[in-house]
């Protein structure tokens, strides 16, 4: 590793360290529903949404109707999402003529933006008019977001409440979400995209000539203000196809820190805010310890096989080594500002969490430099994760890990005092195969289906990783795009479509079961034979049965992927 | 118990005649309707089936691979059946342990009373509840019932192992008595409290055969993770095959199948059960009897004991310790004076108190020649003692002496505090009116108690005494024995109060009782051992009886449990640590046609792909037979925080669940090559 890509590893997570704290604790005051200091802000504004809905924040909902709740106001944007998407037309605001949404399209685009997985098979310059981009896409990248934190804070409280029958209230969990979180940190955050150049206007496409004489469109529109909550609601859905590599999204290297330290914003404050809520911020830390250490290994991993090149290049003398004036390394597909380090480590980042907004192309990194952020799907998008989805995907691997943990010290597992029983394990188990079962089920169905194999950019191996990659970005939500695979037809805009409503809900409902059944547990008291987790025993058993759950659920379909492809680059074969 | 034949039986693991009785019970347990209880060991029996299938269909066709067909199907029976044939172990030891029983419990005859004093002779089977039988000496007790009248000597070795004959009478704790027991001396009637088929021995006998057995709590738990891996590798193999197709070279359907039966958990699937019934059958070793399996395993979680002070933390009873004489008496006078007092009083107490005295006077001979006539013990005098001609000598209760003498001494009054505050009994001795001095009476705690409760402290279970003593004498004896918490003037109602509260904390509880006044409180308690000697509300009340009678054994109980449970995770942990040496040894040996490359992954240096697979194969049946000792003797267990137990059984179970299968697997194959089969 040189030393820059590991100053740009401990800049980041040094901020992160700094953020996590402050950050949690006030999050924890915001879905408490105590006073904090935006309340003057925006403390009127709530209370006239509530009046004006007729919800009462103080009403406390079972699981069920929590997830009711969250289902049928998912289900909600989306149809009011596809209905716009098919007439934007007729909605004014259109600089590049775009039409309205064939069905396939509209039905991938609205549920890839209702579930936060900003998935786009369109390119959002052409295919999109503001209308669209400014209230259905960004409407989404808000409410999915808050969702997502939303659910997480209801698990929270089903595992750290004790004997209540209770999860909260979804719609004040979203509000709160809403105005004191989300809406506040983009603010903030899209100000300071401005002045950093990201442009933010309403302006027709702009025609310019170029050195050489060429006549190019640059397409414009407000940019800084999708930009912004795209990141930190890791949405990851860009105003343009080229998405963070595009000079008006992400112009400088200060905004590429910033963009990539909000998608970690979040999700690590849950962390903290976690540990609060149980009243031990050492169980909260733990998490975070465990998600740092898969972070920091996954970023390792991929900077080194980026940073160590194509071998075949190198045998016809092509400079790979990096100098005073070269980052070196395999350069296909990356931004050449950006470089190696940034390049891997956004692309880890952004796949760690469920983000998907990305600065170079997944595809074009080398097999396994490509592995990390197909790995990193595949483990469910755990590592500091997506806002909320993040958190709560973790603590179903938290339970299967006190599980058989509990068990060698023999006694019925125990998590903060809750006893971890069968119908616990069903709704663990559910959530943690079901994503699985998604994934392999369909890639394997595209992988037979002559159609399907048309739409890939690669044969061989490589096509492959881009199937799954397809499937993994979609199930967990991610929404960044391997590239190579044109998705925009018939079958991946359904099939992904279902990929990321079945990868998103089936693990809510299975999530929210299990903190409905953990909430009416009483909580025992902790004593030597309960075993901590919060040590560095229990944060290795963690991460050992995150990478074993997910290694061994895709190590099949990787050997036949990146793994042989690397392989077959080695003995000069490439795809 | 160390030397019954029931305890030096279990010792020996492969008894000739149980191997035998499971070797033919693998065959039946083949049966799909009984495998299908158990998912991951039915998928291993319909793989079998499909590459019986191919194998049959590949000799009639010729195929070149039949040779490596037949031994993958071969050994994926023999997988199938070696998980059996640890079930059929563990079930035959408790068979062994149930025909022992069931040969007490031939046909006996009853005498039924039917009025008027008049018996007439029926069939135990023939006796219902709430008749009443009369059982004399010789005859086998037909039914468990309560006695209602008389007192008898009865053999229960049948039932406890133990020969020393018990006192059955009526009233009291000590009424209940088993059927299938035999009456040594006397007479008793008994009303019968269980049907035939119900009592029981019937209980015991089914109990250790396994008949009843239901899967427990956490079993269920584990049954679904084990359940949902098996689903996923399914899938994981099916998705793998099409992206075989894709990748131009499909796998054969044995090779597949080899895999799948590889990475499911068969390891722990194939002893599961076996671990549950070994849990049982371990308790039935140390003689306790679990009323079913879900009271075992509650018994790992308890985080409370509550222990009767008398038996479990003393020595049965009080002993004189110490003769503190009153001014102007010597220490051998007074000695002499106690001696007197007790030599009738047959209470331990009072054989305790002429040991002290031996130390200091000789022991009178021919006391009927010396004329003494002895006075003994009454409730309302609270005072025992002889007159020798006309001198009396009393010994008892201090308020009850100080009532016989003209003024107790202020030095014996200080000696009397001293004594009640150090937790002890203070008895005084006087002689014609004057107070001679006091005697200590003190509880003796049993050696090697206190690091018994600093184990289980350790270990995160609490330990609460409950006595009937004062709270002065309860706090100095907790003190002394380094329990964690008493419980003084302890009443029924206090012990269930008691438990409900720890409960309600979120705390387990186990307690021992033996009287019928105990039975809500063991009702209550999660574990609940009833004495064999305490009476049948008793022990219908609790979930385990103690054949023994033994209070300390509950100890052991909960360290059963633990076991039980810490065999089940620690063999969850090694057998999907497994599977990561299968992905290595069986992907590059699916894929090498397609991609030599391939042979990277091959970091054991397998020779070829068959032998690869087949090695992988063999090593995972085998594996199963490894651990069936394991299974049924359970992990060992260690007395340690469940910080340090963890790190210790997640490096041996996890790391080298890791490892070990690269080197198993490599040496299988080694053996393979050498003898031509690979």
């Amino acid at each position: 590793m040189t030393g820059l890509s590991f100053l740009q590893f401990v800049l980041i997570f040094g901020t992160l360290l700094l953020t996590t704290k402050p950050l949690g604790a006030y999050m924890k005051k915001v879905f408490g529903g105590e006073r904090t200091v935006l309340t003057p802000v925006v403390g009127a504004l709530e209370s006239w949404i509530y009046r004006l809905s007729g919800i009462d924040p103080g009403e406390e909902m079972n699981w069920r109707r929590y997830c009711a709740s969250v289902l049928a106001f998912s289900a909600a944007g989306a149809v009011i999402l596809y209905v716009q998407l098919r007439f934007q037309q007729y909605l004014g605001l259109d600089r590049a003529g775009a039409s309205g949404i064939d069905p396939a399209l509209a039905f991938n685009t609205a549920v890839s933006f209702m579930t936060n997985t900003n998935w786009q098979a369109y390119s959002g310059e052409t295919a999109m008019t503001y209308v669209s981009q400014m209230t259905g896409l960004a409407y989404h990248n808000f409410v999915s977001a808050a969702a997502g934190i939303a659910v997480a804070v209801a698990v929270m409280r089903g595992f750290t409440r004790a004997s209540s029958s209770t999860l909260g209230n979804f719609w004040a969990d979203l509000v709160r979400g809403c105005l004191f979180l989300l809406l506040p940190l983009s603010i903030a955050g899209g100000l300071f995209l401005v002045s950093q150049g990201v442009i933010q206007n309403f302006k027709p496409y702009v025609k310019a000539r170029t050195l050489v004489g060429a006549e190019q469109t640059l397409p414009m529109g407000p940019v800084a203000s999708q930009e912004i909550i795209k990141q930190v609601g890791t949405n990851g859905g860009g105003f343009f196809g080229a998405n963070s590599a595009h000079p008006f999204e992400n112009p400088t290297p200060l905004t590429n820190y910033v963009a990539m330290l909000a998608i970690f914003l979040i999700p690590a404050a849950l962390t903290y805010q976690f540990g609060l809520m149980a009243g031990d911020t050492r169980q909260g830390w733990a998490i975070f310890a465990c998600m740092s250490v898969l972070f920091f290994a996954g970023f390792l991993a991929a900077n080194y096989y980026e940073q160590k090149g194509n071998p075949i290049l190198a045998a016809h003398g092509a400079d790979q080594a990096q100098s005073a004036n070269s980052s070196g390394g395999n350069m296909e597909g990356k931004e050449v500002r950006f470089g190696i380090a940034s390049s891997a480590l956004f692309a880890t980042m952004t796949t760690d969490a469920s983000c998907g907004a990305v600065n170079a192309q997944h595809d074009s990194f080398t097999p396994l430099g490509g592995l990390v952020p197909l790995f990193n799907l595949m483990l469910g998008e755990v590592i500091f994760g997506g806002v909320g989805s993040g958190f709560y995907g973790m603590i179903l691997l938290v339970v299967v890990t006190v599980f058989i943990a509990g068990l060698m010290v023999g006694r019925t597992p125990e998590y903060l005092g809750k006893k971890i029983e069968a119908r616990d394990m069903k709704y663990a188990t559910l959530g943690i195969l079901i994503p699985s079962f998604v994934i392999l089920g369909l890639a394997a169905w595209a992988a037979v289906r002559p159609s399907a194999l048309m739409n890939l950019g690669n044969a061989g191996p490589h096509g492959l990783s881009e199937i799954l990659y397809a499937y993994s970005s979609a199930v967990g939500n991610n929404g960044s795009a391997f590239g190579g695979l044109s998705a925009d037809n018939w079958f991946f805009n359904n099939t992904t479509g279902w990929a990321m409503l079945l990868g998103r809900f089936f693990i809510i409902v299975p999530v929210l079961a299990l903190a409905g059944s953990l909430a009416g547990k009483k909580r025992a008291p902790e004593s030597l034979g309960t075993f901590p987790t919060h040590t560095p025993l229990f944060v290795a058993l963690l991460a050992s049965v995150t990478i074993i759950v997910a290694g061994l659920t895709h190590f099949p379909a990787l050997s036949l992927g990146p793994i042989i492809e690397h392989l077959l680059m080695l003995s000069g074969k490439l795809y | 118990m160390d030397n019954s034949p029931k305890r030096r039986a279990a010792a020996d693991l492969w008894q000739g005649p149980i191997v035998k009785t499971a070797l033919v019970d693998s065959f039946k347990k083949l049966d799909p309707r009984h495998l299908a209880k158990n998912p991951v060991m039915f998928v291993v029996e319909v793989g079998s089936l499909v590459t019986t299938w191919f194998w049959i269909a590949g000799l009639r066709g010729g195929d070149p691979e039949t040779g490596f067909a037949g031994q993958i199907t071969l050994w994926l029976w023999f997988t199938v059946l070696f998980a059996n044939f640890a079930e059929a172990m563990a079930e035959g030891r408790g068979k062994a342990q149930a025909d022992s029983l069931r040969k007490t419990k031939t046909e006996t005859v009853a005498k039924r009373l039917v009025g008027g004093g008049k018996t007439e002779i029926v069939s135990a089977a023939e006796l219902r509840k709430g008749d009443v039988v009369l059982a004399e000496a010789g005859d086998v007790i037909p039914a468990d019932g309560e006695v209602v009248e008389g007192i008898a000597s009865v053999d229960e070795s049948a039932v406890t192992g133990e020969s020393a004959p018990v006192i059955r009478e009526s009233g009291g704790d000590r009424s209940s008595v088993t059927g299938g027991t035999k009456i040594n001396s006397d007479w008793i009637k008994i009303r019968v409290t269980a049907n035939p088929g119900e009592g029981f021995l019937d209980k015991m006998i089914s109990l250790v055969e396994g008949a009843q057995r239901q899967k427990t709590p956490n079993e269920i738990a584990l049954n679904i993770l084990l359940a949902g891996l098996t689903l996923i590798f399914i899938v994981v193999l099916m998705s793998l095959q099409a992206f075989a197709i894709y990748s131009g070279g499909p796998v054969s359907v044995v090779t597949l199948v080899a895999l799948l039966v590889c990475l499911i958990p068969t390891t722990i699937g194939g002893l599961l059960s076996a671990i549950g019934i070994a849990g049982i059958d371990r308790l039935m070793q140390s003689n306790v009897l679990a009323m079913s399996g879900r009271a075992v395993e509650a018994a790992g979680d308890v985080d409370c004991l509550l222990l009767d002070k008398t038996g479990t933390i003393t020595l049965g009873n009080r002993m004189a310790t110490e003769f503190i004489p009153a001014p102007g008496v010597t220490l051998e006078e007074l000695a002499l004076d106690a001696q007197l007092s007790s030599l009738s009083d047959e209470t331990p107490e009072g054989r305790s108190i002429v040991v002290l005295a031996k130390r200091f006077v000789p022991k009178p001979t021919n006391i009927q020649d010396r004329g003494m006539i002895f006075v003994p013990f009454t409730a309302q005098t609270r005072l025992s003692g002889v007159n020798v001609g006309d001198v009396s000598i009393r010994k008892g209760a201090v308020d009850a002496v100080a009532g016989l003498v003209d003024r107790m001494p202020p030095e014996l009054t200080a000696a009397v505090e001293k004594i009640a505050r150090s937790g002890g009994t203070p008895l005084a001795v006087a002689r014609d009116g004057r107070a001679r001095g006091v005697i200590h009476l003190k509880d003796v705690v049993k050696g090697g108690i206190r690091r018994r409760f600093e184990q289980l402290r350790a270990m995160g279970i609490r330990t609460v005494m409950i006595t009937g003593d004062n709270p002065l004498t309860a706090a100095a004896i907790a003190a002394e024995s380094g329990v964690d918490d008493f419980l003084a003037q302890a009443t029924p109602e206090k012990k269930l109060s008691l438990i409900r509260q720890e409960q309600s904390k979120g705390r387990l509880v186990a307690m021992v009782g033996d009287g019928t006044n105990d039975a809500p409180s063991l009702a209550q308690a999660d574990v609940g051992v009833a004495m064999n000697t305490g009476t049948m509300a008793a022990k219908e009340a609790g979930n385990m009886v103690d054949l023994d009678s033994n209070p300390t054994k509950l100890i052991e109980i909960v360290e059963v449990g633990k076991q039980l449970l810490m065999t089940r995770g620690a063999l969850t942990t090694f057998s999907v640590a497994n599977d990561v040496s299968k992905y290595f040894a069986i992907i590059p040996a699916m894929f090498m046609g397609l991609f030599p490359e391939i042979a990277a992954l091959n970091v054991m240096r397998l020779h070829s792909p068959h032998s690869a697979i087949l090695a992988s194969v063999i090593f995972n049946a085998l594996i199963i037979v490894v651990l069936i000792p394991l299974a049924l003797r359970g992990v060992k267990y260690r007395a340690w925080g469940a910080h340090a137990v963890l790190r210790y059984n997640a490096l041996v179970y996890g790391v080298g669940g890791l490892i070990a299968p690269f080197i198993g697997i490599k040496l299988i194959d080694m053996l393979l090559v050498a003898a031509h089969l690979g």
